[in-house]
């Protein structure tokens, strides 16, 4: 075993009785990303002397007091839309090709704190939008399972990172389900955390109502470990909650007795994937063998999802990146005749297809004469979702269902036909528009042999109980230890 | 609603982009085909249906007006395409 195989958990250990140092296992980590990354092209920059430099340093806070957080001396990695000071984030655009941030994020700033060590930032979509990581300027990053297959996204690097031990564990962004659907594309364990649990502060927006910063993980305990890490209120994020955040990993409890489960009938329908439904109601029956009760229910409002989270994100996209304009930061055209032509250029060149495809689709839903037609109608809709959830969670402690319709697709599949590219967001959007955090686990495999997961979704603040059910889940199946031979 | 090439320009124009003869043909496919399908949403009564722009009972967040440590005119610049004499430099927009 070496030593990139381990969890953050197991590494801890070894760390703790000085079997390993930070050094050693930053060392495995970055000679496995220099052997390996040139064919998986999961990281945009690796922060290699740097990460040394750390790791060194964190090595002689640990001689020196022990190590305090059960994160220090983990290499981890982090999707390229997540601010880090003095390193380039670059959104996989050609606008933020060069930016350096004067700042970290809030969440970086905390795993910091937590003596974690950055190995770098990873490929995705274009400014986050997309499902394949197809959409960034620089690369694209494979599925480790079947290099002709995509990693799904847009957290693909994230996600391909640590299933192909290139990352302990990683940090996207999901916002309608960029940090769960390549996490069950690529077997590894994925949380979108409630709205407003972890700080926005530093992520380079998207959909701002919809976005939020959640951990990829080899496993659930690493999940509960970073999330502890990650989570809380912050002062510098205006929709960040002040609530008591418990400590996550006091959830890893191998009970789901008396756990009250339900399925949305409408999750299990046309177009999804035999392989993916087979997986997910094998788990259903695995939770019930457990002693939970499990049962289907409708929620009948899912069709509507879809239209709804295009017109909310895309809206709210072509405003948070009105700001692209070759001004302050990022590329600027080289030729322009006037002011108005430098804006037009340097957005024109700047941005890829499919963010111009959504600056207009939000730019038309807000346009003066259709406002009411679509975004007004969108927040109704929205409001609907939501009452769909609340109802179920009057019933059930947890939903859950599949992640996404299929298992990762080919190369070039899907990527002529950007409808088609949406429509596979069915599972996870409702989850954003709701606000409510949903983690997925891998809970089979397909025909190909390629990872399924399943979708676990909660209440508001109820990650808990679905780190609960996930590391009972765990616990009992052998699904997690299934690695990429890569 | 229906989707015209006039449609994709007055919004291009709207966003601030330049779209060539190929992308606004292009477009004016794609947009077609994603507004008929968000087109679906009419299919739901919302009379009388609140919109929800937030999903916390999240009001104003206010804090106190205190002067507090901010980033040096030199690191804010070092970002920028193109700067002169600590400031932004931005083509001639008054005659």
């Amino acid at each position: 075993m070496e030593l990139y195989q381990l969890t953050a958990h197991e590494l801890g250990r070894l760390i703790k009785d000085r079997k390993a140092s930070a050094v050693e296992i930053t060392g495995s980590l970055l000679d496995r990303i220099e052997k390996l990354d040139s064919s998986l092209e999961s990281y945009i920059t690796v922060c290699k002397e740097e990460s040394l430099k750390r790791a060194q340093s964190v090595q002689d806070k640990i001689d020196r007091d022990g190590p305090v957080s059960p994160l220090a001396g983990i290499p981890m990695a982090l999707k390229d839309n997540i601010c880090t000071m003095g390193i380039k984030t670059t959104c996989a655009s050609k606008m933020l090709e060069n930016f350096v941030p004067p700042y970290d994020a809030t969440v970086v700033k905390k795993l910091y704190n937590s003596d974690a060590i950055l190995l770098g930032k990873l490929n995705m979509d274009e400014f986050a939008m997309g499902g394949s990581t197809e959409n960034s300027f620089f690369k694209q990053t494979k599925n480790p399972w079947d290099l002709e297959r995509v990693p799904g996204g847009s957290s693909g690097g994230a996600a391909a990172s640590v299933a192909a031990h290139e990352s302990i564990f990683s940090l996207g962004s999901d916002t309608g389900g960029s940090i769960r659907q390549p996490a069950s594309f690529c077997g590894t364990v994925g949380l979108k955390p409630t709205y407003g649990a972890v700080s926005r502060f530093g992520l380079v927006a998207f959909a701002s109502s919809l976005d939020q910063i959640g951990p990829l993980t080899k496993d659930i305990t690493d999940c509960a470990l970073v999330l502890n890490a990650i989570c809380g209120y912050d002062s510098m994020d205006s929709t960040s909650v002040k609530t008591d955040y418990p400590d996550y990993t006091k959830a890893l409890v191998n009970d789901v007795k008396g756990m009250k489960i339900g399925i949305p009938r409408d999750y299990l329908g046309e177009g999804l994937n035999p392989d993916v439904k087979r997986a997910v109601l094998d788990a259903a029956e695995t939770f019930r063998r457990l002693g939970a009760e499990v049962e289907e229910f409708p929620l009948p409002i899912t069709e509507y999802a879809i239209p709804a989270y295009y017109l909310i994100a895309c809206a709210e996209a072509s405003s948070n990146l009105a700001r692209y304009d070759g001004i302050k930061y990022g590329y600027r055209a080289e030729k322009f005749t006037d002011l108005l032509d430098l804006y037009r250029q340097t957005r024109s060149e700047g941005f890829g297809n499919e963010v111009k495809r959504r600056i207009m689709l939000g730019t038309y839903a807000l346009s003066s004469g259709y406002y009411d037609a679509y975004y007004k109608k969108a927040l109704q809709v929205k409001t609907l979702i939501k009452k769909g959830f609340d109802e179920a969670f009057e019933k059930y402690d947890m939903v859950i269902g599949p992640t996404s319709p299929t298992t990762a697709f080919k190369i070039g599949e899907k990527a002529e036909n950007p409808l088609e590219m949406y429509l596979v967001d069915i599972y996870t959007v409702s989850v954003n528009i709701a606000g409510l955090p949903g983690l997925v686990v891998p809970c089979g495999k397909d025909a190909n042999g390629l990872p399924i997961g399943l979708q676990m979704i909660g209440k508001p603040f109820s990650e808990s109980t679905l780190l609960r059910a996930g590391y009972t889940f765990e616990q009992n199946t052998e699904f997690h230890k299934n690695k990429a031979e890569i | 609603m229906k989707i015209t090439k006039e449609t994709i320009e007055h919004v291009a124009n709207l966003a601030r982009l330049n779209l060539s003869e190929q992308e606004k043909e292009k477009l004016t496919l794609e947009m077609a085909s994603i507004i008929s399908y968000v087109d679906k949403l009419n299919e739901l009564d919302t009379e009388g249906i609140q919109p929800t722009s937030h999903v916390l009972p999240v009001q104003n967040v206010f804090r106190e007006d205190i002067c507090s440590q901010s980033f040096d005119r030199d690191t804010i610049l070092s970002n920028a395409p193109s700067s002169e004499d600590g400031c932004f430099k931005v083509p001639k927009v008054v005659e």
